[in-house]
């Protein structure tokens, strides 16, 4: 029964934007302040992902549940709604 | 001149389009925004509705709604890693009319629901973002949207735009959130034939059942797990607070797959299809977290008001009842002609004086005495599995024996007085 978070995201429908709505403010904070970089482990959707030098952000794949904004510990995370009909669609539940 | 409602609510879940659904049928003028491509496609609960709230909208709503099962049985679960005490009811006067609550899946409810909204004369613009509050002399007089020469205008703006709320905190009305205020909740929602739920969950057709789960469902943090059965298909989830998936350093999926793994779990979905998978944030702060909920020419309901009571998992019917004094009051003020925050004011009153906050209140401390006293979940769960164990292991010493042993091994591995002090704070905080 178990799957990974790659099997997991198959399963949601995305109309993703073209432009970003989630914003890395400040990568050297990432990088000089937060070694564990929480947010690649507690995002339920591995949006953030760490690269050495910057965090890449898979915006595409976001629930826009807002943890990110809330749990980051620096507030490093601009965070807005996608455009208007983008993002994340949820067919059932 | 941009055209100009008596109402606009922001946002298509249970409390704006209560409230949407109340104005328009009282013939108000009202415009609902919904960001989404349809209304529930940004939406999600576990999957409880309440039918008392409901019925407060739409009497006999459930002649017509797309609503999965009555749930006929409720099923608490304090779980260790081997085993679970359990309780629980089952009542079948909860399978007949006026019923209790219902399993729905929200893609399908919330565009229900909206669309008697649209019915009793509310205009819907979907795929709209409510990017900020219009603010004139300190008063709301509409919003701006994420389209083209997208300002509206009413006499009054409802935010009804969930947990996040985004235009409250434009407002002032609240801060940001703390971790510890917000639960981070992950679910699959599982396929799997009828016959096979009715046979595991003991069900007929028109029966559902809920199961609570505490304890090893969350690996001892502060939350719960859930599984509810729906008409073919099972929704399983399981949620923290974010400051615990945080501190413990979980993944949240991976978190929601030992539960789907666990062998007190497994065997009740095997076999089923994932067909989606959502992760949400519920607002758990309880009664101090409530923010401004009334001020010029604005209010706050549902989510967006933190209206949930974690310890019941109650919230959609927060979220209803709160929309539908909102729209009491906004009709007051359409007669009085007066959108003040003073007369506005009457919906906090009446959201004070309900059930709403009076529960909220009852257990205004508990997430706080348990994020504190992690024992609670990581040391009483398992101990209290242990003298179940015990208990009931038939092994020729008598139950007397079994009893003294069971009460000296939980003294001694907390100590009496800790032990009394525990108990006498987990029921001050819940009572």
């Amino acid at each position: 029964m178990t799957g990974s978070i790659e099997e997991k995201q198959y399963l949601v429908r995305f109309k993703a934007d073209k432009k970003s709505h989630l914003t890395v403010l400040d990568d050297d904070i990432c990088l000089k302040n937060c070694p564990d970089k929480l947010c690649t482990l507690f995002c339920p959707a591995e949006v953030y992902k760490w690269e050495g030098l910057r965090m890449q952000v898979g915006y595409e794949g976001c629930h826009e549940c807002g943890s990110c904004r809330i749990g980051c510990p620096y507030q490093n995370i601009k965070w807005e709604y996608p455009k208007g009909g983008h993002g994340i669609v949820f067919r059932l539940a | 001149m941009p055209e100009k409602f008596d109402v606009i609510v922001v946002g298509a879940g249970p409390a704006g389009t209560s409230c949407a659904y109340t104005c328009a049928k009282n013939g108000l003028k009202v415009l609902q925004i919904e960001r989404g491509e349809y209304p529930g496609s940004k939406n999600v609960m576990g999957g409880v509705l309440y039918r008392k709230q409901m019925e407060e909208i739409i009497p006999e709503f459930w002649k017509e709604a797309p609503l999965e099962r009555p749930v006929v049985e409720q099923r608490f679960w304090m779980m260790d890693k081997e085993s679970a005490v359990s309780f629980g009811y089952k009542g079948l006067e909860w399978a007949k009319e006026p019923y209790n609550n219902f399993t729905v899946l929200r893609a399908k409810f919330d565009q229900w629901f909206a669309g008697k909204g649209v019915e009793a004369g509310v205009l819907l613009i979907n795929e709209t973002v409510a990017t900020e509050c219009i603010v004139e002399d300190g008063k709301v007089v509409g919003i701006k949207t994420d389209r083209p020469d997208g300002e509206v205008y009413a006499d009054v703006t409802v935010l009804a735009d969930g947990v996040n709320s985004l235009l409250g905190k434009q407002l002032g009305f609240h801060k940001e959130f703390r971790p510890d205020e917000v639960a981070l909740t992950v679910m699959e929602v599982i396929n799997l034939s009828k016959d096979k739920i009715n046979d595991r969950f003991n069900l007929e057709d028109n029966q559902g059942c809920t199961i609570e789960i505490f304890g090893d469902s969350t690996k001892g943090n502060l939350g719960t797990a859930f599984i509810y059965t729906n008409k073919e298909s099972i929704n399983i989830g399981v949620g923290t607070t974010l400051s615990s998936m945080i501190s413990s350093r979980m993944k949240p999926y991976d978190l929601l797959d030992y539960l789907k793994n666990h062998p007190m779990v497994r065997n009740l979905i095997g076999g089923g299809e994932p067909a989606e998978y959502l992760a949400h944030l519920i607002p758990e702060g309880g009664y101090h977290s409530v923010p401004k909920v009334a001020g010029n020419g604005v209010l706050v309901v549902g989510d967006a008001a933190q209206l949930v009571n974690a310890i019941h998992r109650e919230g959609s019917n927060m979220a209803m009842a709160s929309g539908r004094m909102a729209a009491e009051t906004i009709m007051e003020a359409h007669q009085a002609g007066d959108f003040s925050h003073e007369f506005l004011n009457a919906y906090r009153d009446k959201l004070y004086d309900s059930f709403i906050i009076k529960d909220l209140k009852k257990y205004k401390n508990a997430t706080h005495v348990f994020e504190h006293n992690p024992q609670y979940f990581k040391e009483y769960v398992p101990m209290l599995n242990r003298a179940a164990s015990k208990f009931f292991t038939v092994d020729g010493s008598s139950k007397k024996t079994k009893q003294k042993q069971i009460i000296k091994t939980m003294t001694s591995e907390k100590g009496t007085i800790k032990l009394i002090k525990d108990v006498y704070k987990a029921w001050k905080a819940v009572k």
